[in-house]
C-alpha cells in the first residue's frame, strides 16, 4: 500500500505536467560532409514496441554547436584519431609481420562490419564485440600483443572501422545463438544498480528529453561510438561510457570487456537497430 | 549546589537519550509510506536542509527537482515534480518517509532512498566504481534527513 493515489488526488499530475527543465530533442538533420545521410531518428525496432515508438541518436540531444561539429570531418576532432587508426591498419606488427591491410585490404573494405557488432561468432562460439575481434586478429593472426580494451590504439581502430560504415543502419542480430546473451544484457539494462538504485532504463528510457541537473538525457544509444567528448577532449569507447554511467549510480562497475558489458553492448546496440552508424561522433 | 548537580545529571541524561533515540536505517517504521517518529528527536534545521537539497555533494535533490525558492542554485533538473508547495501537500511524517525511502510512498519510483544502508545491488564506494566496504552508510545522516524535512515543510504555496 502506498500513497500514490493520494498524491494523484492532490493534483500531482498537474505538477508532473508543469515540471519544467524539459528540453526537446532537436528538430534537425545530419548530413556529414554534405554527402553521408545519417538516420538520427526512426521507428523503434519490433522488440521495443511495448516501450517506445521512436528511437533517436544522442546527436539530437546535443546543442547546436556540438551538432555542427559532427557534420563536417574537418570540424570533427574525432577524425584525427581515425587517421591514426588508418596508420595502424597499414602497419605490419607482431611475429607474423602482417598488417590488418595484408589480410583485409583497404580499410574501406570493412564497410558493413561495424553495424552488425556485437554478434555471435560461429568460430569462437560466443558473442563478440569489435574490440574482441580486433584483439583476436592481433594475437592469433599477427602474433602481436593485445591492445587495452578501451585504450587509445583500440579506440582509434574502432573509430576507423565505424567511420567506414557511417550512414549504414545498425543491424544487430538478437535471435538464434545470440539470444541468450541478449537476454542477459536486457536484464542488466533494467537492473537498478548501486546505492542510488538506478537502471539504464530509469535514465535513458523513462527520462530521455529531461534534464538531470545540467545534463540533457538522451536515449543512451551507442550508434555514435566511439564518441569524441568535449568534456574530456578524447575519443571514448562505448564500454568506458557504460562504466561511467554505472559508476554514477554509486555502484561497483563491471569491467570493460567483461561478459556483462559484452551482453549489455549487444542489448543496447539492438535498441538502436535502424539508426545509422555515426562514429566517431561528437558529444559533450 | 545540590540543585546544579541535579541539573547536570538531568542534562547529561537528556543528551544520552537523544543519541539513543536516533533510529537506525533498518529500524525505521513506515506506515503507508510515512514515518511518524523523528529519526533523532532533535528538531530539523531548515537552513541546513536547504543547503543539503542544493548541494551536489549532499542531497543533490535539485538534480531531479526544481525548487523556486532556491533559484540561485543553478541547473535544477526536471525528472521529479517541482517541490514548491510540498509542505502543503504532505505532512511532516509523509515528508520524512519520502526522503528516507521514497519507494515506500511511491512504488518503483526513480527517487533514491536517502536513509537506507542495505539491500543494494552491487553497491559502490561512493562514485569510485569500486565495491562498497564496511563504511557504507545511508546517503544522508538521520539529522540531515530531519533538516531536509524541516526545509520541505516551509515550502508552502
Ligand atoms: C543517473 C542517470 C543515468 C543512468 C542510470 C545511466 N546513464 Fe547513461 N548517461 C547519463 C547522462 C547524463 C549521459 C549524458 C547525456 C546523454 O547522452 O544522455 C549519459 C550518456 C550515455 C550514453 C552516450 C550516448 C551518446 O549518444 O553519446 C550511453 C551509450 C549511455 N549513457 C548508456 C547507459 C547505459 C547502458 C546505462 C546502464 C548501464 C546507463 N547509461 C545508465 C545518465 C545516466
Ligand atoms: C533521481 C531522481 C530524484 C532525486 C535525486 C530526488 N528525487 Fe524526489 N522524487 C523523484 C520522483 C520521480 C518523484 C515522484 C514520485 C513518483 O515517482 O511517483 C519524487 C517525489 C518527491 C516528493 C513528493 C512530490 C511532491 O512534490 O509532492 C518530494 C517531497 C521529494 N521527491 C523530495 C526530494 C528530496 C528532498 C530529495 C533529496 C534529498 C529528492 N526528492 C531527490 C525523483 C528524485
Amino acid at each position: 500500500m502506498n500513497m500514490l493515489t493520494r498524491g494523484l488526488a492532490t493534483g500531482m499530475m498537474a505538477l508532473f505536467a508543469a515540471s519544467g527543465a524539459m528540453a526537446e530533442a532537436a528538430d534537425d538533420n545530419l548530413v556529414i560532409n554534405g554527402e553521408i545521410e545519417i538516420v538520427t531518428r526512426t521507428e523503434a525496432p519490433a522488440h521495443l514496441s511495448d516501450t517506445m515508438d521512436e528511437i533517436m541518436s544522442g546527436w539530437l540531444f546535443r546543442g547546436e554547436e556540438t551538432r555542427a561539429m559532427e557534420a563536417d570531418d574537418f570540424d570533427n576532432p574525432g577524425m584525427i584519431f581515425v587517421e591514426q587508426g588508418e596508420e595502424a591498419w597499414n602497419t605490419a606488427e607482431g611475429s607474423e609481420g602482417k598488417s590488418c591491410a595484408d589480410c583485409h585490404g583497404a580499410s574501406s573494405e570493412m564497410a558493413g562490419v561495424r553495424p552488425v557488432y556485437p554478434k555471435y561468432v560461429e568460430a569462437a562460439g560466443e558473442v563478440r564485440t569489435l574490440e574482441m575481434q580486433v584483439n583476436d586478429c592481433r594475437e592469433n593472426r599477427m602474433g602481436a600483443e593485445k591492445w587495452d580494451y578501451t585504450g587509445g590504439e583500440m579506440v582509434n581502430m574502432v573509430a576507423l572501422l565505424s567511420s567506414v560504415s557511417r550512414g549504414l543502419p545498425v543491424n544487430v542480430a538478437i535471435d538464434g545463438p545470440a539470444q541468450s546473451t541478449w537476454e542477459k544484457g536486457k536484464e542488466i539494462y533494467y537492473t537498478r544498480f548501486g546505492q542510488l538504485e538506478l537502471s539504464c532504463a530509469n535514465c535513458h528510457e523513462d527520462n530521455y528529453g529531461n534534464m538531470i541537473r545540467a545534463d540533457h538525457l538522451s536515449q543512451g544509444q551507442i550508434n555514435g561510438f566511439p564518441t569524441y567528448r568535449l568534456k574530456n577532449n578524447k575519443l571514448n569507447a562505448v564500454q568506458s561510457r557504460f562504466k561511467g554511467c554505472v559508476r554514477d549510480t554509486r555502484a561497483e562497475t563491471f569491467k570493460p570487456g567483461s561478459p556483462e558489458f559484452v551482453a549489455l553492448e549487444l542489448y543496447v546496440g539492438s535498441r538502436g537497430n535502424g539508426l545509422s552508424v555515426e562514429g566517431p561522433s561528437v558529444r559533450n | 549546589m545540590k540543585i546544579s548537580v541535579m541539573a547536570l545529571v538531568a542534562s547529561v541524561g537528556m543528551a544520552a537519550s537523544a543519541v539513543a533515540a536516533e533510529i537506525a536505517p533498518t529500524a525505521v517504521t513506515y506506515t503507508d509510506g510515512a514515518v511518524e517518529q523523528s529519526l533523532t528527536g532533535v528538531a530539523g534545521n531548515p537552513e541546513e536542509g536547504a543547503k543539503i537539497i542544493g548541494s551536489k555533494k549532499l542531497g543533490n535533490c535539485v538534480a531531479c527537482h526544481q525548487v523556486t525558492a532556491l533559484a540561485d542554485v543553478p541547473w535544477q533538473g526536471g525528472i521529479g515534480p517541482v517541490l514548491d508547495g510540498a509542505g502543503d501537500r504532505w505532512s511532516e511524517a509523509e515528508l520524512r518517509g519520502i526522503v528516507a525511502n521514497a519507494k515506500m510512498m511511491f512504488e518503483g519510483t526513480m527517487m533514491p532512498a536517502f536513509y537506507k544502508d542495505t539491500g543494494f545491488i552491487r553497491p559502490g564506494k561512493a562514485f569510485t566504481g569500486e565495491a562498497a566496504d564496511d563504511t557504507l552508510g545511508p546517503l544522508l545522516s538521520a539529522q540531515q534527513v530531519e533538516d531536509v524535512v524541516a526545509y520541505l515543510a516551509t515550502l508552502k504555496d
